[in-house]
């Protein structure tokens, strides 16, 4: 995109290209955690009411209380900030940005449309995960530099229960991995597209029940109820978040929820068909990339309101489960990932792995372009970009080209103008 | 004006940030700051191994190093947290060593990284060879040499190289080398050689390790304990 950009601009101007572009995607991308925020609050507080039998908010704003949300952020923003006397100053105003940072650098390689991402990495999927485990450093930190019991043990549960459940949940999502082949995100969601039996929970029976078993350690990874023992309101006061008021307090808030949608994100994509429908009607109607960039615009449209609705939902169902189900225990806590994610989170594994090799059409019998594919003879054929992906991947040169001879000469050809040079 | 070139940029930015934290992990007297410093260090590592296009590692360096001091930040606040913010201060004897030890160090690696001949003042042509093999259809494009063709470069010199370095290190894992070795050697197939097998054996060495650990380390229950009665019996 700001290689497009940077042709209309004067030769001089060029970097004020990268400079827009990526001053517009950080502005998109600030909408999932702040406009996402408040619209989840607001539905936490509506369906908690549903479920409690109450009303919820009705006062601001018409019949279903939607000025709410406002009202909700303007008297966060316009709280006193507060520090306790005894705190580690910089880390306490440090760690809130910290968790908010983490979330926010996970949506960098969350795609929202098919090619809509702002970094197609091609491990956007071990990149998510990575940088979603670095969240709970700003709850630690919070934790620790508070400089009180409530806060610390707030931080050391989570600790325990993030570091315990990063291992069931890196086991789940490697089961669509080895199926498709392959860790970039976009790939994965396009190799759905069709009818929804394409999608990787209908694969087979191994995946159904490793979505479930994702979505739990998800649940517990983003520290949402039952998995809500850092800031058990019950125990703990507000677990480590205690001290925290106004902004800062609310950056703790954006990150929770940021993580929460992310995380449905990532289900939706793993296991859901990320932006394909349940029936491909955009690509009946012609609304693809091949058939020129306004139709491909809005089949991508459609497909980012496909997406972001499943997102919706994965984290309307967290609400629901919150509402729902009692805090389990700490020893709870560690029995569920211990004695029942990570068994079954192997056994899935090892199940989709022996169905993908067996029968590498899944239960519809359609070949996956990447999964299992590995050749002996012929290695350079693996690396070969499928033709039924869509975006066909970026041709790995440095393979395809005989490679003894194909290095040297690249470097040889000095005179393409280097950086600086022009 | 030419156009900002990006990769200096951010190298520059990076490996500042990189230092500049290193540096303040050795002051620093907090241990929780110093994990702090160190996440940040570690974090500005792994945004060089974006830059140079090598994504897998540079997500690897996240995962491990940034998620291992997570565990590190754990046990040093379990461990030594007597008070609320206590400081550790470093002797002049440990400090005397530890610069002997990383001055060593330095004065190995710096010779060695100057002397590989390929890093040597070829910048120009490692960032070319780069572009080349990210965008080809750009390359070619410059070659012709036409006034577009030289924007075009312009642009292609601060786009993001696209790279796919994670299959290539699962087929190292396994035997090809397909970066280096003609792939039709018949002795490369998978399984004859690589380093899976090893890296097998280890990661089961760990986890028999570990479990024995976390066995030894557990407090251990009395036989009878469950059942009191049985004493007397």
């Amino acid at each position: 995109m700001a290689e497009a950009l940077a042709n209309y601009l004067p030769h001089s101007l060029e970097w004020l290209a990268y400079v827009v572009v990526g001053l517009v995607q950080c502005a998109l991308l600030l909408l999932v955690p702040f406009v996402g925020a408040m619209f989840f609050v607001w539905v936490e507080r509506k369906v908690s009411a549903r479920i409690q039998d109450r009303l919820g908010p009705t006062r601001c704003g018409g019949r279903f209380g939607w000025l709410q949300l406002l009202a909700d952020g303007l008297k966060l923003i316009t709280k006193e900030d507060l520090r306790p006397k005894d705190a580690d100053a910089v880390l306490f105003l440090l760690a809130p940005y910290i968790s908010f940072c983490a979330s926010f650098m996970a949506l960098l390689a969350l795609p929202f449309s098919n090619g809509w991402v702002v970094q197609n990495m091609n491990v956007g999927l071990f990149f998510i995960l990575a940088v979603l485990g670095l969240e709970v450093f700003g709850v630690i930190l919070a934790g620790y530099a508070s400089a009180s019991k409530w806060s610390l043990f707030g931080a050391m549960r989570e600790a325990a229960q993030v570091v315990s459940y990063e291992v069931p949940l890196g086991m789940c999502v490697v089961v669509p991995v080895v199926i498709t082949g392959t860790m970039n995100l976009v790939d994965i969601g396009n190799m759905q597209a069709g009818l929804f039996t394409n999608w990787l929970i209908f694969h087979d029976p191994f995946t159904f029940v490793t979505f479930w078993v994702y979505f739990t350690c998800a649940t517990a990874s983003v520290n949402r109820a039952p998995f809500d023992l850092a800031e058990a309101e019950s125990e703990l006061v507000a677990g480590f978040h205690t001290e925290y008021s106004g902004f800062r307090w609310l950056a703790f808030f954006m990150a929770e929820y940021g993580s929460m949608f992310i995380v449905s994100g990532l289900g939706a994509i793993l296991f859901f068909g990320g932006w394909n429908g349940p029936i491909p009607i955009a690509h009946w109607l012609g609304l693809t990339v091949e058939n020129g960039p306004v139709l491909g615009f809005i089949g991508n449209l459609l497909g980012c309101f496909n997406f972001i609705f499943k997102c919706v939902a994965g984290v309307t169902f967290m609400i629901w489960v919150r509402w729902t189900l009692p805090r389990l225990r700490i020893d709870q806590v560690m029995q569920v990932c211990l004695k029942y994610c990570v068994p079954i989170a192997a056994v899935m594994f090892l199940g989709a792995t022996t169905w993908t090799y067996l029968l590498p059409g899944g239960v519809g019998l359609r070949s996956m372009p990447y999964g299992m594919r590995y050749d002996t003879t012929n290695v350079s054929a693996a690396f070969q970009p499928a033709a039924v992906v869509p975006p066909a991947p970026a041709a790995p040169v440095q393979v395809n080209q005989k490679l003894p001879q194909a290095s040297p000469p690249k470097i040889a050809q000095a005179d393409v103008p280097g950086p600086g040079r022009n | 004006m030419d156009a900002i070139n990006w990769h200096t940029f951010f190298f520059l930015l990076f490996a500042l940030v990189a230092c500049a934290f290193a540096v303040g992990v050795v002051l620093a007297t907090n241990i929780v700051r110093m994990a702090l410093y160190l996440i940040v260090s570690l974090g500005a590592t792994s945004g060089l191994f974006f830059l140079a296009g090598a994504d897998f590692v540079a997500a690897m360096q996240l995962m491990i190093y940034v998620g291992g001091t997570l565990v590190l930040l754990i046990f040093g606040v379990m461990l030594t947290a007597k008070g609320p913010f206590i400081s550790m201060k470093t002797g002049g004897g440990d400090w005397i060593l530890a610069c002997l030890l990383s001055g060593c160090l330095a004065a190995f690696l710096l010779p060695a990284a100057f002397a590989v001949p390929g890093w040597r003042n070829v910048r120009h042509a490692a960032d070319t060879a780069a572009v080349n093999a990210a965008q080809p259809e750009i390359a070619e494009a410059a070659d012709a040499s036409n006034a577009t063709a030289e924007a075009n470069s312009a642009v292609a010199t601060n786009a993001p190289v696209q790279t796919r370095t994670a299959t290539p290190l699962g087929m190292g894992l396994l035997g090809p080398r397909v970066d280096t070795l003609d792939p039709d050697d018949a002795s490369l197939v998978a399984g004859m050689s690589g380093y899976l097998l090893p890296f097998e054996i280890i990661s089961m060495h760990l986890l028999v390790v570990l479990v024995g650990a976390a066995y030894l380390a557990r407090t251990k229950r009395r036989a009878d304990s469950r059942n009191p009665g049985a004493r007397n019996a």
